[in-house]
């Protein structure tokens, strides 16, 4: 132990000297590394948003709602399907939606044969079951329920990428988590109240012709005529909550629009749309069709406005009028822009920490670290004497390490990590007060001082390790279960223990046996 | 020599540690009864990660008044709200129940909390929210934490040492967990995620101490194949004891800077910590050896490394 080789003596100063370079970088200011040539180190540990100041939301897509909708498209086709397509109409009763499956029951099991076929057709991923003489389930296989739910988030991931983008903030990121979670957390923003306003939105857009002769008051007492729908046009500061009776078919859907914009129309704030070839023509043929008529924008399934179409819009453009701010202007055309969403979004948890926390946790982690450091250093010096001071030594080394290998691996450091470093100091030096309290019972047992410093690192060798090992297992396990700055603890923590473990052991033993060589003491001062 | 080390811990204490474990066995099991006890009684005092609700910290114009602050927000018919001075007269804590209804209500909730803040709030230092789905899950991973943590920990000490090591020191760990548990549940210092943290942390520092000391009884059990258990564990205890000591010291040492310095926020968690490293040390010195007298480890043949330490102890 005390005769080291060179090769440990050249690697541990190679590893000493390489995480001082890679630690640099934190010391000064980023703009300082512009000019610099791109093969030396540059990197930054990256600051969590609770030290830099940010909105962390977690996500939920409704993924469930998603493929609900789905079977109820299916359910609407299945109604048209057996009701015409050229042949008679067949019998049916209980029509509805039920877990996964859309199921009825034929009024004739004679039909059998022909609903199945009819009702085939309509979907690949549904597997038609025929249960009785005439239940018929068209039940959606799980693998194309996985499928589909995988879909639905990946686009919802998408229109929320495409959402935080618009709003111009700076290195968001976005992520996924688990299965239907997204994780978007945007560094330095203002105003995380409109951040999520934004997100939560649904934002699908369909115009709906009024259907004229249904009676509202009816509709409103339950009796909606088959194939429209009660709606609600929101109250405004003029007008009380407004019923329309709609027709369910969608005549143009927001997802054909190209653009839309905030602009003014007699001094009022108004969204202008414009849609693609398929939608413009749609649009066109149904203004044309039903001058004179109303038509019903609905958002989010509430009527924004219901305007009478004064003569055919063939340009594949138009407004949208209504009681809207400038905000709420501005707001609607950039999720109009960004896209609905295919399934409703909630919002399960917010951290949003403002600039000045952040500063402030910075500073105070700093001043701790220091104290600590200076209070660790200190008390090994008096307990160890110029054992004590090495160990100080180390714990320098100890802390560019840890220091180089956030930086290089670019993990986050957030203000538990500071916390896990400051502990990490504490717990560094065991080290070395296993080896050096080692080394005292061997000069009590009568050794002399090289062959009590041997023992002293021989025999404290499988105590630290098994000791490092346990604390690193539960540092671990934090991680794998953590969220957020938690996590950022346990990095903090499982990096130090493993550095510690390096620099307690071969930087002390260098210093220790360059100081034995260089002196060749007969007593050791501990 | 200019540094002359001093060692404040005496090196050839021979304390009856085992002799004495009735006192320490008595003292911890009432420590474990009292905070099982405490838990169930008491509670604990939930954070919003586990329980759900709103956390907003708020710095106002001017040093802010907290009774008209209570009225103001109790106007708007949130249910229960705790408002608290944070660090500074100007900083105020404000912790708002989980709302009645869905994730929306809660985020209503917190529009309408900085609606009524307008007129004073000079910055938002601080929005959390929690969803009520969210808050059980993460109670669910958390204890799901703790567990493994405890099995992997007893599994790695079982494959290191022998099974009955691995015993002793969940048994050790268990009683740590469940004592600092206690101390949440009579102070009723909020309980959060970071305190989980703390909780896993305690458990890997004072896992750490109970196998420095173990280390020692095997080293022991290898050289004195005769002494009997009592006075070897003794043995081991005492000497381990000023290194026991010395980490557990130069440890506090940075925590107290942490909550004497590291700002509000992580303070509790450093209390946690500390709390907890004083009962780890305790647990080591006092709980997980004395019960290797229950479950004794067996001496086995002396392997070639023992022989060489039993010669290595005569030779000194």
């Amino acid at each position: 132990m005390v005769n080291l080789s060179r090769w440990s003596v050249v690697t541990t100063l190679v590893v000493c000297l390489l995480a001082i370079v890679y630690a640099l970088p934190n010391v000064f200011p980023k703009t300082t590394f512009e000019g610099l040539p791109g093969f030396l180190p540059h990197r930054q540990v990256s600051l969590g948003l609770d030290l830099q100041g940010g909105s962390s939301l977690l996500l939920e897509v409704e993924a469930a709602g998603a493929v609900r909708q789905h079977l109820q498209s299916v359910e609407a086709e299945v109604r048209q399907q057996l009701r015409r397509r050229g042949g008679e109409r067949i019998g049916y009763t209980g029509l509805g939606v039920s877990d996964s499956a859309v199921v009825f029951t034929l009024l004739d099991a004679a039909d059998r044969e022909q609903a199945v076929d009819r009702v085939e057709a309509i979907d690949r991923d549904l597997r038609v079951a025929v249960s009785g003489d005439r239940q018929i389930r068209l039940e959606l296989t799980e693998e194309a329920r996985q499928r589909r739910i995988a879909t639905v988030v990946e686009q919802s991931i998408e229109i929320v990428r495409r959402r935080v983008d618009e709003l111009g903030t700076t290195e968001p990121s976005i992520q996924r988590q688990g299965d239907n979670r997204i994780l978007v957390e945007v560094p330095g923003i203002d105003n995380p109240e409109h951040l999520k306003q934004i997100l939560s939105r649904t934002a699908k857009l369909t115009i709906h012709l009024v259907d004229e002769g249904a009676s509202v008051g009816d509709a409103l007492s339950g009796r909606v005529p088959a194939g429209s729908m009660l709606l609600m046009e929101p109250a405004t500061a003029t007008r009380p909550e407004t019923p329309y009776v709609v027709r369910r078919e969608v005549a143009v859907a927001g997802d054909q629009l190209v653009d839309a914009q905030p602009s003014f129309q007699d001094g009022r704030p108004v969204v202008s749309f414009r849609f693609d070839a398929v939608g413009a023509r749609r649009f066109g043929d149904i203004t044309s069709q039903y001058v004179k008529k109303r038509l019903a924008i609905v958002l989010d399934n509430k009527i924004v406005s219901a305007p009478t179409i004064q003569s055919p819009i063939l340009g594949g453009s138009g407004i949208i009028t209504g009681s809207f701010t400038v905000q709420e202007v501005n707001d609607l055309a950039l999720v109009l822009r960004a896209g609905a969403l295919p399934a409703d979004i909630e919002i399960l948890e917010e951290r949003t920490i403002g600039p000045g926390l952040g500063r402030d946790s910075i500073e105070a982690g700093k001043i701790a670290a220091i104290v600590g450091f200076a209070l660790v250093v200190a008390s090994m010096a008096v307990s160890y004497g110029l054992l004590g001071l090495m160990a100080g030594v180390a714990l320098v080394f100890n802390l560019f390490l840890l220091l180089a290998a956030l930086s290089a691996l670019q993990a986050t450091l957030t203000l538990p990590g500071i916390a896990g470093i400051v502990l990490t100091m504490g717990m560094a030096v065991d080290a070395n007060v296993l080896i050096f309290e080692r080394i005292r019972e061997e000069i009590r047992a009568g050794r002399t001082p090289i062959s009590a410093i041997d023992a002293g690192y021989r025999r404290a060798m499988s105590t630290i390790i098994d000791s490092n090992l346990t604390t690193l297992i539960a540092a671990l396990l934090l991680f794998q279960f953590g969220t957020g700055p938690i996590r950022g603890f346990a990095v903090t923590l499982s990096i130090g223990i493993i550095s510690s473990m390096y620099t307690a052991i071969m930087v002390t033993r260098v210093l220790v046996v360059w100081w034995l060589r260089r002196r060749r003491p007969q007593t050791i001062p501990i | 020599m200019a540094l002359r080390p001093i060692e404040f811990i005496p090196h050839n204490t021979r304390i009856d540690f085992v002799g004495r474990r009735l006192y320490a066995y008595v003292f911890s099991a009432v420590l474990t009864l009292a905070s099982v006890l405490l838990f169930v009684f008491n509670g604990l005092n939930f954070g919003i990660d586990f329980r759900g609700g709103i956390l907003i910290e708020v710095k106002t114009t001017a040093a802010a008044d907290v009774a008209t602050l209570r009225s103001t927000l109790g106007n708007i018919d949130l249910g229960e709200i705790q408002i608290q001075e944070f660090g500074s007269p100007d900083i105020v804590l404000i912790r708002i129940q989980r709302q009645g209804g869905d994730e929306a209500a809660q985020l209503a909730a917190i529009s309408r909390v900085k609606e009524s803040l307008r007129p004073i709030a000079a910055e938002y230092r601080r929005t959390e929210f929690v969803g009520p789905k969210f808050g059980s899950e993460l109670i669910e991973a958390a204890t799901l934490a703790v567990g493994l943590s405890l099995l992997a920990i007893m599994a790695y000490v079982w494959f290191r040492f022998e099974w009955q090591f691995g015993v002793a020191a969940v048994i050790a760990l268990t009683h740590d967990v469940v004592t600092i548990i206690g101390l949440f549940a009579l102070t009723e210092q909020e309980f959060n995620l970071s305190t989980v943290a703390a909780v896993l942390t305690v458990a890997g520092y004072s896992i750490n101490d109970t196998v420095v000391v173990f280390d020692r009884v095997r080293e022991n059990l290898r050289r004195y194949k005769r002494m009997p258990m009592a006075e070897l564990l003794n043995g081991a205890i005492n000497q381990t004891l000023p290194r026991t000591l010395m980490t557990s010291f130069t440890t506090l040492l940075p925590l107290l800077a942490l909550v004497a310095l590291g700002g509000p926020i992580i303070r509790d968690f450093s209390i946690a910590i500390i709390w907890g490293i004083l009962i780890g040390t305790y647990s080591s010195v006092l709980v997980a050896s004395p019960i290797l007298l229950i479950f004794t480890p067996p001496r086995g043949a002396p392997t070639p490394e023992g022989e060489a330490d039993t010669a290595a102890a005569r030779e000194g």
